[in-house]
């Protein structure tokens, strides 16, 4: 069993007291200790600004052109935070609640306490850095809903939340570059871990522009680099997102904690053919205001304006009176597959659904004219102040869909369907957010902490936040003043050298196959086994042919890939052939835990475990615990759990009826 | 919305690396769907040279829905193409038609040098946000979000001038190559905030000198930046610019 190190104590004082007892190092001392962060996201990024506000000396790592590039930039919901501005009942119990509740109980309830509790901090950060935030008439923060909760708790910047926070952050570390107490690596890719006395004492990376190998020495390292999902080759995703620092990191040691848990985005742009390189989400804040429908006919070919309001089926609303629109992503996304594998599907492809904003416009248009005391305005112009209200909350996102799809969502329901969005599983930490390998530690997406098997919508910006601001900067003092006495290590030392050969082999390798197909046809090639076979909804036969598939693509790739272009040069396939041979790696495990986890929860959902209604049917008897798994060579893993302990939150069929 | 294939000549931009000489190399294309997106058509473009044992052209690209500002092309002349408000992720190939000849470059501008085929530098950007693009609070200094309420319409105003991406673009659409719009954003955006207030002065001086030691140009009021701006970020940011920059000469203590 994996001892997670939680505090003793009652739930709502165990950061408290471990915040009072924690390990300090003094400033002096900070001066000479060294910390590598890579990845500029979120997480990243506040945790490199923090720690060198700290003293620390910093070295962070992106293989953007800039750290404010990382991915964390493309969310565009909200933020969670238990302010309870609104005055609706909410709270730092409410939240930690939600979250466990909304994980399907398989999230550790000290580390969501924790995010709840400084999930109101980060709201206060962020606005002292300039952060500009929605706000209302009066001056003051403006909140919104997300799926899974039943009060107004989102904080956000139109559809540009991430955006706004991680430039927050950038800011933030920019200012410590400029201060030298972080030294930024912009175009560097991570490429392994050094180990020394069994502790995380450096990497190897590769300056993408130049193509050379440099080793780094840290008295930590912090895996920062985000989720997987690109292992589906579509996703939402950037095209640059990938599990290579995380999956080198499991390969010296640390265990990969749920790797089956990905989170399918119930709004998304549908694919539309083959061509497609990536998937565009639409905010989960839509629903807020958008309702989503098929024909109560099958195979219905009309437009949406010709379909009768009788003849539509709210299947949210009639499924799920309660939460409505708004329930959590993994039972809309479910949903909507249930839909269109029935046959109402709509638009060409039959997979996708409408998310209307018709009513909404009308409502907005109604409250608007009422404002401005305008009585018995034709309906025309009631629509007309309706829609500059939507444009005004959601603007950014029609646009986005008329520039993708050509059609004008103001005028016609928008055509959505689920698509890979957020992996829950990553990198197991400990309640100090560090893995099986000392020194080695994991923040924000890249870990697998805080969410469970579903993460909620707008808890993901909470989550990268918390762990760079307000975690890491006393849980890494708790390790590193053990660490005061240990010198910078020379990057000659012997395990400086091994890695590097290691990587280098692997490069030539890479380079050397000269086959026939490119890294994309592979990586397309995984994707739709990933997707068919692990995707939104899994069986034991499928998961033992998907397992097979993997071996075999794996091997192919190894003999067929063809990398053009140098070693020592910049090189962007030999960046993706890199990442593809990790994700040809990761695949294979997503399957075995998605295998050996013969219970549905959150995300993950296996076909022999539902509700007669078609629920996901968690089987807690059995697999109430953290799967962690360690690397013991190609494609061998072994075991270990953590088991789960609910004090605060008694696990029940979760329902949002 | 009507579907249709087509086929295109490109004349792309070649360049081994920021020292060799450049020079455009022209490629065909075949059946490429309206639907797709530009740089959709550059992997179609990529895979086919894959597969003929050549070498892939190299351009920045990460997101792919218009947010990140990594990608930067320059087609037909104008910074991310024709559509306005859009950058060049975002730009589809129904913006095109068929029988059409697509040049497609990298940003132009010495401070921005090119790394390879359509990838150039950046950095200077970074630069000039570490020169003063912040506000300086340490973590866990803040009072409640709430104690400091901001008069709505200038949230607003803010906003809309943090939207800018950092792709770029202006700087490319610039006779001049000025990254004032670029500066000016962030430059407004602090400076319409009551927290940026405490160091308005001394950040409009020194982005702007930093600005300035990169290479880039001088602003000539153009609009050129504006109009290529994915983001639309507004002309207004550079005449507030320019008013805290003499402000801060005049007025400042320092």
């Amino acid at each position: 069993m994996l001892n997670a190190k939680i505090p003793a104590g009652p739930l709502n004082s165990k950061w408290e007291d471990y915040k009072g007892h924690c390990k300090l190092v003094n400033p002096a001392n900070k001066r000479s200790l060294e910390v590598i962060v890579i990845g500029t996201g979120l997480a990243g990024a506040s945790a490199a600004a923090s720690l060198g506000e700290l003293g620390y000396k910093v070295k962070a790592f992106c293989f953007q052109d800039s750290p404010r590039r990382a991915h964390s930039i493309a969310a565009q919901g909200g933020i969670n935070a238990a302010k309870n501005y609104q005055n609706d009942g909410d709270s730092v119990y409410r939240l930690f609640y939600d979250t466990v509740k909304g994980g399907d109980y398989r999230a550790r309830e000290a580390n969501v306490h924790r995010l709840a509790e400084v999930s109101g901090n980060i709201i206060d950060q962020c606005v002292a850095q300039g952060v500009p935030f929605a706000r209302e008439y009066g001056g003051l923060l403006s909140n919104r809903s997300f799926g899974g909760t039943q009060v107004q708790r989102t904080f956000y910047a139109a559809g540009q939340t991430g955006q706004q926070l991680l430039l927050g952050a950038y800011s933030a570390l920019e200012r410590q570059v400029a201060l030298g107490n972080v030294k930024m690596y912009s175009r560097h890719e991570m490429l392994d871990i050094v180990k020394i006395d069994g502790k995380a004492r450096g990497i190897i990376a590769r300056d993408l522009i130049t193509g050379e190998l440099e080793r780094h020495f840290g008295h930590a390292v912090l895996i920062c680099s985000g989720g997987y999902g690109n292992v589906f080759y579509l996703s939402t995703n950037a095209m640059g997102s990938n599990v290579t620092a995380a999956w080198k990191a499991t390969k010296n040691g640390a265990y990969f904690a749920n790797p089956c848990f990905t989170q399918i985005h119930p709004t998304c742009i549908p694919v539309s053919g083959d061509h497609q390189s990536k998937l565009t989400l639409m905010s989960e804040s839509l629903r807020n205001d958008g309702r989503i429908w098929v024909p109560k006919k099958q195979n219905d070919t009309r437009k949406a304006s010709d379909i009768p309001e009788e003849e539509r089926d709210y299947y949210l609303e009639r499924r799920y009176p309660a939460f409505g629109n708004l329930v959590p992503r993994d039972v809309a996304s479910r949903a909507a597959k249930e839909r269109c594998d029935a046959g109402y599907g709509v638009g060409t492809s039959k997979q996708a659904v409408f998310l209307d904003f018709a009513a909404a416009i009308e409502r907005y248009g109604n409250i608007e004219a009422g404002k401005r005391q305008l009585n018995n305005l034709p309906k025309a112009e009631i629509i007309k102040l309706g829609k500059e209200v939507v444009a005004e909350k959601y603007g950014n996102l029609f646009d986005m869909y008329a520039k993708i799809t050509g059609e004008n969502p103001y005028e016609q329901p928008m055509r959505i369907y689920p698509a890979v969005h957020y992996t829950m599983g990553g990198l197991w930490v400990d309640y100090e957010l560090q893995t099986t390998v000392p020194g080695l530690y994991s923040l924000g997406e890249a870990n697998f902490s805080d969410h469970g098997a579903n993460r909620l919508g707008a808890s993901a910006l909470m989550q990268g936040l918390a762990d760079g601001y307000f975690v890491i900067p006393y849980t890494l003092g708790n390790y590193l003043a053990d660490e005061i006495r240990t010198k910078a290590i020379p990057v000659d030392h012997p395990a400086f050298t091994e890695a590097e050969n290691k990587v280098k082999e692997t490069i030539s390798k890479l380079m050397g196959i000269n086959g026939s197909k490119s890294v994309d046809h592979f990586h397309k090639k995984l994707g739709k086994i990933m997707w068919d076979k692990c995707g939104m909804a899994r069986n034991e036969k499928g998961l033992k042919e998907a397992i097979e598939e993997i071996k075999a693509l794996r091997a192919e790739f190894w003999k067929d890939v063809r990398v053009p272009g140098g070693e020592k040069e910049f090189n962007p396939e030999l960046e993706k052939a890199g990442r593809v041979a990790d994700f040809l790696e990761l695949g294979e495990l997503m399957c075995i835990d998605a295998l050996e986890r013969r219970e549905s929860c959150g995300g993950h959902f296996r076909e022999e475990s539902q509700t007669p209604d078609g629920e996901a049917q968690r089987d807690d008897a059995n697999f109430s615990y953290v799967a962690a798994w360690e690397y013991k060579g190609p494609g061998q893993f072994e075991l270990h759990k953590e088991a789960l302990e609910f004090v605060e939150c008694k696990p029940t069929q979760r329902s949002y009826k | 919305m009507e579907h249709y294939n087509m086929n295109l000549t490109l004349k792309v931009w070649k360049q081994k690396n920021t020292n060799a000489q450049g020079g455009f190399e022209t490629y065909s294309v075949k059946d490429i769907s309206s639907e797709m997106s530009f740089l959709e058509m550059f992997d179609v473009l990529n895979e086919q040279l894959i597969n003929e044992g050549k070498e892939p052209i190299a351009f920045d690209h990460d997101c792919r829905e218009g947010i990140c500002g990594m990608c930067s092309m320059h087609i037909n002349g104008r910074a991310h193409g024709p559509w306005a408000g859009t950058t060049t992720c975002q730009l589809h190939m129904r913006a095109f038609k068929d029988g059409d000849t697509i040049t497609v470059e990298p940003w132009r501008a010495g401070a921005f040098p090119v790394l390879k085929d359509l990838t150039v530098d950046r950095r200077a950007f970074d630069r000039i946000i570490e020169a003063g693009g912040y506000i300086s609070v340490n973590t866990g200094n803040a009072q409640d979000a709430n104690c400091l309420p901001v008069d709505k319409h200038k949230a607003d105003l803010a906003f809309a001038a943090a939207a800018c991406i950092g792709c770029g673009a202006c700087v490319a659409a610039c006779k001049n190559s000025s990254a004032m719009l670029f500066v000016s954003a962030k430059v407004s955006q602090l400076a319409l905030l009551p927290q940026g207030d405490p160091e308005r002065q001394t950040r409009a001086l020194n982005m702007v000198a930093q600005m300035d030691k990169e290479g880039f140009g001088s602003c000539t009021n153009t609009g050129a930046c504006e109009a290529e701006c994915p983001k639309e970020i507004s002309l207004t940011n550079i005449a507030r610019l320019n008013r805290e920059f003499i402000g801060a000469g005049f007025g400042s203590e320092k």
